[in-house]
């Protein structure tokens, strides 16, 4: 195995950047003391727009690093979404760092690296490079759980997350070195190949199942989800807006890349699992958020039953369902960033508020925050012609078209049930007594919830060209 | 198989690491239970050297009882757990541990007997390894680490720093009344700065 050196890492430049600016950003945290929080944090988003420009102007592909590594269109379209998360929440943090002391400039540099590691785990190519990313990935994720360590909540959610995601890690490696030994290898074209030719092995279909659950936990996907709530509920605002968005998307790309690169021949087989794995996911998700009262904790709900969703077009195993997994992990991000901006600008009395009962009469205190909302929670619930409908309705097609009829109809039934508490918010915001105005929300919030809501509102007039380019990032595969 | 003076020193290192073993769980005091914990290791190292693989032998020194023992070590004397309470009546489930250990052993008999390499790897493992006086396990691994595996140790260290950074923004804590060395004032005292004279008169104080 050897490799050219230059050419990889002209393929690797983002992640380059990233790292190295990391580095750098720590470096001028240190030294330029306590109030560097600002100047660390606006380089940082300027460091993952720059990525965001560079993997637009200059779309390189192939494999570098002797197979470990690999830029494709597929992977290039994550590495946006989860660049544009990333970069999204960190001005979300902003205003919260000013107003709740919340000001570490480790924040942005931890950020960056976990970013960096959801880059890696999108372009990687190999199980080695899967398992390295996916930890530098999670470790930067549960420092950031409990970085308001004097909170018992807050460390009590990282500690929480720590736990189980080792739990979750050595399930993974344990899959990993079952489908090594039967394999024979660790990059992913060269397991497909093997398990191409010949019969499929029992214990094969063990180290799928361990790899499988190992990836499930990154999702939060039911039975792995047991951790999403407390610690979307402990951590921090930001941080949790931080999780529901970019994670979820580098977690769904390495799985859509696993099961479609490196388990491709033995579909039958996944494709159970992940059947199981949505419908469990969407029914969980539909029915446990009914009794919430803390809006962070009905997010954490609705983002398991949205993975079930997207998981939906996963099963289908075709070109159709990968790009309604893409279209939906996009529209997802758009809705998820939008409900977090207003989650951050529920202030009242200098303090955040999180309860639902705290937005009564919203609509008539600040209207153009409530309707935007609502738009939101239409668009969460599926109601078309918003982009919500839409993501289902891709998701959806392309389970019916894969003969999954009943599959479908699940879904359908436990969105009907989901609907309900997205409903139950706009009740409350239009027809309840209202309980005092919030603080003026902050210019960067509201400017990622205007944005956020013309998203979901207009997006059925630019979803063709969206479409076109979910389907070349879907083609990698096939 | 072993033969000759290999199998001698095989069952001598074995039978310590076992009985070391043994000791480790029924020692009193639990500094002794250490200390019997890093005899296992360098027992098992001793292990490791007799089948070649002499860097994991040196790397099971220096982290096992470079830094693991050596931690257990501060843990037993810094922190006041009384293990004497804790270990009360543990060779009582003795039969248990022993029943399930006895299960565990079959089982790996079981299935490592049924255990058959595919005709590739079968080529593999029979292909002669060379003698360490030839080429080493070190040079070896080094020689793959830093050019094939590049990417994969830059990753490595990349987690190692995300752990450092994690340890001091979870840990670090700056008191405020504590009083900090700076060497730079204190190299650029003159006896200009430091030293002030006065004129005391005689029977009164400054």
């Amino acid at each position: 195995m050897t490799f050219d050196l230059t050419s990889s890492l002209i393929l690797s430049v983002p992640e380059l950047a990233l790292a190295l600016s990391a580095m750098a950003l720590l470096m001028v945290g240190v030294f330029s003391g306590e109030r560097a929080n600002t100047t660390v944090t606006g380089l940082s988003v300027a460091v993952l727009l720059a990525a965001i420009v560079w993997i637009v102007v200059f779309p390189a592909q192939g494999e570098a690093f002797g197979g470990a590594f690999i830029n494709d269109p597929f992977a290039r379209f994550m590495k946006l979404l989860t660049l544009v998360g990333a970069a999204v929440t960190l001005i979300m943090s902003v205003g919260f760092a000013k107003a709740e002391r919340f000001d570490k400039f480790e924040y942005p540099v931890l950020i960056m690296l976990s970013t960096l590691g959801m880059m890696l785990m999108i372009s990687a190519n190999d199980m080695l490079s899967l398992y390295m990313g996916l930890e530098l990935q999670s470790l930067a994720l549960y420092v950031v759980a409990a970085i308001n360590r004097d909170s018992l909540r807050a460390t009590e959610a990282g500690l929480k997350y720590f736990v189980l995601g080792a739990l979750s890690s050595g399930m993974l490696l344990y899959g990993i070195t079952l489908v090594y030994g039967f394999t024979g290898n660790t990059g992913f074209e060269a397991i497909a190949a093997a398990l191409s030719g010949g019969e499929r092995q029992l214990g094969l279909v063990f180290g799928l199942v361990f790899v499988l659950a190992g990836l499930a936990f990154k999702i939060s996907a039911v039975p792995f989800h047991m951790w999403t709530p407390d610690v979307y509920e402990g951590a921090p605002t930001p941080v949790t807006a931080f999780f529901a968005a970019a994670p979820k998307m580098a977690a769904m790309a390495l799985l859509v890349r696993v099961v479609m690169g490196a388990f491709e021949p033995i579909a039958f087989d996944w494709q159970q699992i992940i059947v199981f794995i949505s419908i469990a996911s969407m029914l969980l998700g539909a029915f446990a958020a009914i009794g919430q009262r803390n809006i962070k904790r009905l997010m954490a709900y609705s983002s398991i039953s949205h993975m079930g969703y997207a998981l939906v077009g996963l099963s289908a195993n075709s070109p159709e369902g990968v790009r309604g997994v893409v279209i939906y992990m996009l529209i997802y991000l758009a809705m998820t960033l939008g409900t977090f901006a207003f989650i951050l600008a529920m202030r009242r009395n200098e303090t955040n508020v999180e309860q639902i009962d705290d937005l009564a009469g919203l609509s008539a205190t600040n209207p153009m925050m409530a309707t935007i909302m609502t738009i939101l929670m239409f668009s969460l619930a599926g109601i078309p012609p918003l982009a919500g409908f839409w993501a289902k309705w891709y998701v959806f097609l392309a389970a019916i078209n894969a003969q999954l009829y009943w599959l479908a109809v699940i879904g359908v039934l436990a969105s009907v049930v989901g609907a309900y508490y997205y409903l139950r918010i706009i009740k409350v915001m239009w027809f309840d007594e209202s309980v005092g105005a919030f603080q003026p929300m902050a210019g960067e919030l509201r400017f990622v919830l205007g944005l956020s809501g013309a998203f979901v509102l207009f997006y059925v007039f630019f979803g063709g060209p969206v479409g076109r380019l979910a389907e070349a990032a879907a083609m990698t595969f096939f | 198989m072993l033969t000759g003076l290999g199998a001698i020193f095989f069952y001598l290192f074995a039978f310590i690491a076992v009985a070391a073993a043994f000791m480790v769980i029924s020692a009193r005091n639990p500094v002794h239970s250490v200390l019997y914990l890093i005899v296992t290791f360098f027992n098992a190292a001793a292990l490791f050297l007799l089948t070649g693989a002499e860097f994991l032998a040196m790397i099971m020194l220096i982290v096992y009882v470079g830094a693991v023992a050596v931690l257990f070590l501060f843990v037993v004397m810094m922190l006041d757990v009384d293990f004497a309470e804790l270990k009360q009546g543990a060779l009582q489930y003795a039969p248990i541990g022993a029943t399930v250990g006895i299960i565990l052993a079959v089982e790996l008999v079981v299935v490592l007997g049924g255990y058959a390499f595919s005709p590739e790897i079968a080529a593999e493992v029979a292909k002669p390894t060379p003698a360490i006086a030839e080429r080493q396990n070190t040079a070896a691994l080094g020689d793959i680490l830093y050019t094939d595996y590049i990417f994969f140790f830059q990753i490595a260290g990349l987690v190692l720093l995300v752990a450092m950074i994690g340890a001091i923004v979870l840990t670090l804590r700056h008191k405020e009344n504590v009083k900090r060395q700076s060497v730079p004032a204190q190299v650029a005292r003159d006896p200009a700065t430091a030293i002030e004279i006065r004129n005391v008169e005689t029977g009164e104080g400054i």
